[in-house]
């Protein structure tokens, strides 16, 4: 798979973006980038913004201001199922699988891009070699699956299209503690695949301990950035979110 | 055999002919509902402009009968795909009485614009087929043809439901409307295709009932509430429901007929369609 690379290096860009629904701004001027090849996290409590942040660039809602960019070309006039012919895959909150489908056709439905289509079987086996436990499961119907399953088949989804750049919106909520760690190991493997990755967590010790680099979003505001580990030493990440 | 036993079976197995086209006439309200949330009240009246364009194209401007049907049958998709673009459309985030009204508008407009167009005689393509006799039982061909031509429209809807990547969005939209933006799909374009996969049903019903009834413009009454009342009675919006009420149906009307008169039968089976609604309101197979 060539995927170019911008003279910036700049996979995906925001550049001061405000959103919002009705009567309500969720994010205040927010910028943000991430390079080709890079695992970064989006780290704040909840009702952050995450989320919103997540849906504006999959153009799930509508942008107030402000710019994004993927590989350098706006998507400011693309409309929200067009967002994925991009290269862009969203694993939505809450999994969102189809839960009357089986697993397999969850898996086509992440395949429906007519580009998707000839490389369905190639991408199939794919995600089978990542997710063994799909395979196994791959009749069942998903409503059925357990939630880490489940996780797993929505992440599956999303790799189908074989996006260019992967976004995970809090894959460890609703998660027992136990399949929460086993999750992780999934970003991991999957960061390790090559994937650029955004993901948005309030599981801030555990995704600063997947990811490349993270920002700090409070209230709707990047509040701080940087590497991961030099997150996980500072001041304002440890007395505020880890406790210590 | 006794006399008596050959005519109930006789009855049985019409009423199992009766339940295929009842079950095909279902599948088209059932799919639209499912996966727009809007019933089609004004379902029968599409299968009503399908018998008159049949007649037209058949009887007036002489073209070959298949032929008449296979635009008879696209005639109707567009005018499912006319009937969401210009009349659901409009109201698909409206309160459901309003979309019950408003498509029980376009019933009652169809009903008058077919009575301003066409008059009130009754119109016949004049099609007759000699009835098949097998032993001392007799079918109607029609009948018969209703019958395996509905089965294979419904196996074919099936088989592109399950098969296709379209049909699989269009199930899959029917469970989470607000992510289909990120699989890819447009769910205006879904309704659209729906909206014609819907109208198609209908032509292919009227297809399939010219050869048995005469055209007038109140025929989609003979057909309308009996075809919702299976989709009730299924649980609307479950196709597989649906198609086994259909049969259940059908069989109620056949052999109650039998049993007392024909339009008895009618009376059973609204009987039997009350009982369930106090049992389960929502549809023998319904989920909500």
């Amino acid at each position: 798979m060539t995927t170019p690379v911008m003279a910036s290096g700049a996979m995906l860009r925001l550049d001061g973006v405000s959103a919002g629904y009705a009567g309500f701004q969720a994010l205040f001027d927010v910028s943000l980038e991430v390079k080709s090849g890079e695992s970064v996290a989006v780290i704040g409590p909840n009702g952050a913004g995450k989320t919103t942040l997540l849906r504006s660039i999959s153009k799930l809602i509508g942008v107030t201001s402000g710019e994004i960019l993927m590989e350098g070309r706006s998507l400011r006039e693309v409309p929200a199922h067009e967002v994925i012919a991009r290269g862009i895959a969203q694993v939505p909150e809450g999994r969102r699988l189809f839960a009357r489908l089986s697993v397999e056709e969850n898996l086509k439905m992440g395949a429906f891009l007519p580009a998707a289509r000839p490389r369905h079987a190639e991408r199939l086996k794919f995600v089978y070699s990542l997710f063994p436990r799909l395979e196994e499961r791959h009749t069942q119907i998903a409503g059925t699956l357990s939630s880490g399953e489940q996780q797993m088949c929505a992440i599956g989804r999303a790799l189908m299209s074989g996006p260019k750049l992967l976004l995970l919106d809090e894959p460890s909520a609703g998660l027992a503690p136990v399949v929460v760690q086993s999750i992780f190991e999934l970003v991991k493997r999957i960061c390790a695949e090559g994937y650029t990755v955004l993901i948005v967590e309030q599981n801030i010790r555990q995704v600063l301990k997947v990811v490349d680099r993270a920002y700090l979003l409070e209230t709707g505001r990047i509040k701080s950035s940087g590497r991961s580990a030099e997150l996980l030493a500072s001041d304002q990440i440890r007395k505020a979110y880890l406790g210590i | 055999m006794q006399l008596f036993d050959i005519f109930l079976l006789e009855s049985v197995l019409n009423g199992l002919l009766l339940g295929g086209l009842l079950a095909l006439l279902s599948l088209g309200l059932n799919l639209v509902f499912g996966v727009i949330d809007v019933i089609w009240i004004c379902y029968a009246e599409l299968i009503m402009i399908g018998m008159y364009a049949i007649y037209y194209f058949y009887v007036v401007f002489g073209w070959p009968l298949l032929l008449a049907m296979a635009a008879g049958v696209l005639l109707v998709a567009a005018a499912g795909v006319v009937l969401h673009q210009f009349v659901i459309r409009p109201v698909l985030a409206a309160e459901p009485i309003n979309q019950l009204l408003v498509t029980g508008g376009v019933l009652f407009f169809l009903q008058a614009a077919a009575t301003l167009a066409f008059g009130i005689e009754f119109k016949n393509i004049g099609v007759t087929f000699p009835p098949i006799v097998i032993g001392e039982i007799s079918f109607s061909m029609p009948r018969l043809i209703a019958f395996g031509v509905a089965l294979a429209g419904m196996l074919a809807v099936y088989l592109f439901l399950t098969r296709t990547y379209m049909g699989t969005a269009i199930r899959a939209i029917s469970q989470d409307r607000a992510i289909m933006p990120l699989m890819g799909v447009n769910p205006d374009r879904i309704f659209i295709i729906t909206s014609a996969l819907g109208g198609a049903l209908a032509g292919l019903a009227s297809c399939l009932l010219v050869l048995q009834y005469d055209i007038h413009p109140a025929i989609g009454l003979s057909f309308g509430p009996i075809t919702f009342l299976i989709c009730v009675m299924g649980g609307l919006g479950n196709m597989a429901g649906g198609f086994i009420a259909a049969f259940i149906f059908a069989q109620f009307i056949s052999v109650g007929g039998f049993f007392l008169a024909i339009e008895w039968g009618y009376v059973i089976a609204f009987l039997f369609f009350i009982a369930v609604m106090f049992w389960r309101p929502q549809g023998i197979w319904g989920n909500k």
